[in-house]
């Protein structure tokens, strides 16, 4: 089944070939934000008469307000942005799959409650919840990635739960029943393993939905905060200067909206390999 | 049809005093002193501990939170930490510049959504089609408060065409005036929501036009623009009531950066300094009113879902 999907998602590739391109960003995105100790610069290190340079050969993205190289504070934040958004996908992924899984597995009462709970969860305006959250909290990486990650299950749960509704009455799931398997057993040997297709589409997506959350957070300045940086606190301090330094405001901007851009397409490029129907 | 209307706000009762008792203890529980905004250094113990007496902020939460219900039954929201006005007479004067906002927006994105959708569903696959997913894809992926400070330094900076922040120009009274402050706000506010609208307009009616009832038409003999028109795009729109309902979150969390960078004095706008103030009782009142805009919207897509579609009787 793992290989119809690999070749099916390499089709849709095929067909449209810039879509190799959204994956080449991603990957050359966490290659540089890993590497990013290699830059000659120190991201931290400030020389006031530096300031406010406009990109050139030695500082292709410029430098910012307090003479800091811009394109190696882009990397540093760019490590912090996806550190964020693939660890709150992780929580989320996690708690909904589970949520899902067993409120779909059980059925009745159970899944009514759940569901219930789900509705309820879901008419909360969580981002204003998440903004008093945060400040209220120390700021930092770690509550961050927390508060995005316990807030962001509900559609995820969703989704399994639909599914483990059709997954729980086939022949291999009832037949591990009648052979005496436990209801954990069943979840995690029969169920979960299932469901990989739709977690993995949903956690494309989810990692998208995470980045552009925590930039707005951190826009706000309830996200990221110094010493470290984000591209969402980056464009928080360019925007003092957007007038003399628009640079300081397009790079990251570009970058939160290429990787979010990628990540969602590519998502739905696996969402569609991954229907059954789609195989012409 | 009364009837559920009638169930279905009963049912909204529970759920709308379960939200604002997770709320309530959220904002509670975080720590973090309201108080602090009010000491200075020549305040001595007692008259800080007074202070907090007088917020109503020395009882143990669930108190607290009886007494906030109690006096929110009786339409008293409470008085601001800071500027100590009324809450409701704060957020009555917030109300309409956000409904305002909020109602244009989505006006543009049903507009927009369903001329892009049909161009898309029509030209399938074509150049145009290619064209308007692409935009759909920047529309979803775009960071809102970026794409408004983009805005804001071509058309107000560079070209100096639009006001940047506020919502009229003080002391001119005038709807070209209030054009001018709406039209960068109510642009990013609807963007994302055309893009999510486009896109699902789009499938439904490509799914449509594979329905057999539009085989029977075509064999008798009428025409594919009628068709289209009287049949698919009917067929097509009736369910994006439910999805716009669905979407409501998106707009009141994009209403609270949209203010915010714009200066649009909204509740948006109001909600965001409450916190940093840690102005409980506006910012409950926010989140409640949140709530209620949230429940209210689902409600009310749920009944012109029925209202539009005779298949479906409540």
């Amino acid at each position: 089944m793992n290989k119809r999907i690999f070749d099916n998602f390499k089709l849709y590739l095929e067909r449209n070939k810039i879509n190799y391109l959204y994956i080449g960003i991603i990957i050359l995105l966490i290659i540089v934000s890993v590497l990013a100790n290699f830059s000659p610069y120190d991201p931290n290190e400030i020389n006031i008469t530096n300031k406010l340079l406009r990109p050139n050969s030695r500082h292709i993205f410029g430098t910012d307000d307090l003479g800091r190289d811009y394109f190696t504070r882009a990397l540093y934040g760019g490590r912090v942005s996806l550190t964020v958004g693939f660890l709150s996908m992780i929580i989320s992924i996690t708690i909904g799959t589970l949520v899902g899984a067993i409120s779909g597995y059980f059925g009745g009462m159970v899944d009514s409650i759940v569901m219930r709970i789900i509705d309820i969860l879901m008419s909360i305006p969580s981002f204003f919840i998440i903004l008093i959250i945060n400040a209220h909290f120390k700021p930092g990486i770690i509550s961050v990635i927390l508060i995005i990650g316990l807030f962001g299950w509900m559609g995820v749960a969703r989704v399994v739960r639909s599914e483990t509704l059709s997954i729980k009455e086939r022949e291999y799931v009832l037949s591990s029943k009648l052979l005496g398997a436990s209801h954990f057993w069943v979840i995690f040997k029969h169920i979960i393993p299932n469901l990989m297709s739709t977690v993995i589409v949903s956690s494309t997506i989810n990692v998208a939905t995470s980045i552009l959350m925590e930039s707005s957070l951190s826009f706000l300045g309830l996200g990221v905060v110094e010493p470290y940086s984000s591209w969402g606190s980056m464009l928080r301090n360019a925007q003092e200067y957007i007038e003399e330094a628009p640079y300081l405001a397009i790079f990251p901007g570009l970058l939160i909206l290429l990787t979010v851009l990628s990540f969602n397409i590519i998502g739905d490029i696996l969402r569609e390999s991954l229907a059954p129907n789609n195989t012409d | 049809m009364a009837r559920y209307t009638v169930r279905r706000i009963i049912q909204a009762i529970p759920i709308l005093i379960f939200i604002s008792f997770i709320s309530f203890f959220i904002i509670r529980l975080t720590p973090g002193d309201p108080v602090k905004v009010f000491i200075t250094p020549q305040m001595t113990h007692e008259q800080i501990e007074r202070t907090r007496a007088n917020l109503g902020l020395d009882k143990p939460i669930y108190v607290q939170y009886f007494y906030w219900i109690k006096n929110i039954l009786r339409g008293d929201l409470g008085y601001s930490f800071i500027n100590y006005q009324p809450v409701s007479k704060e957020i009555s004067e917030r109300f309409l510049p956000t409904i305002g906002l909020m109602g244009i927006s989505l006006l543009i994105s049903i507009i927009l959504s369903i001329l892009l959708g049909i161009a898309s569903a029509i030209h399938k696959d074509k150049f145009i089609d290619n064209l308007i997913s692409k935009i759909c894809y920047i529309g979803i992926s775009i960071p809102s408060f970026w794409f408004a400070m983009i805005l804001i330094y071509i058309f107000s900076m560079k070209l100096k065409l639009l006001p940047s922040i506020g919502m009229r120009t003080i002391g001119v009274y005038s709807i070209l005036d209030l054009m001018k402050h709406g039209i960068m706000p109510s642009i990013v506010l609807s963007y994302p929501n055309t893009a999510i609208l486009t896109r699902y307009i789009r499938a439904r009616l490509i799914d449509e036009m594979k329905e057999s009832y539009v085989k029977t038409a075509k064999s008798k003999g009428i025409s594919q623009r009628q068709i289209f028109y009287s049949h698919i795009l009917r067929n097509s729109l009736l369910p994006m009531i439910t999805i716009l309902g669905m979407n409501l979150p998106s707009l009141v969390s994009g209403a609270f950066i949209t203010e915010t960078i714009f200066g649009w004095p909204g509740m948006g706008k109001l909600g965001v300094s409450s916190i940093f103030n840690f102005d409980y009782p506006v910012i409950m009142a926010i989140t409640m009113m949140s709530s209620i805009m949230l429940v209210l919207g689902n409600l009310i897509s749920d009944i012109c879902y029925s209202l539009v579609d005779p298949r479906i009787s409540l």
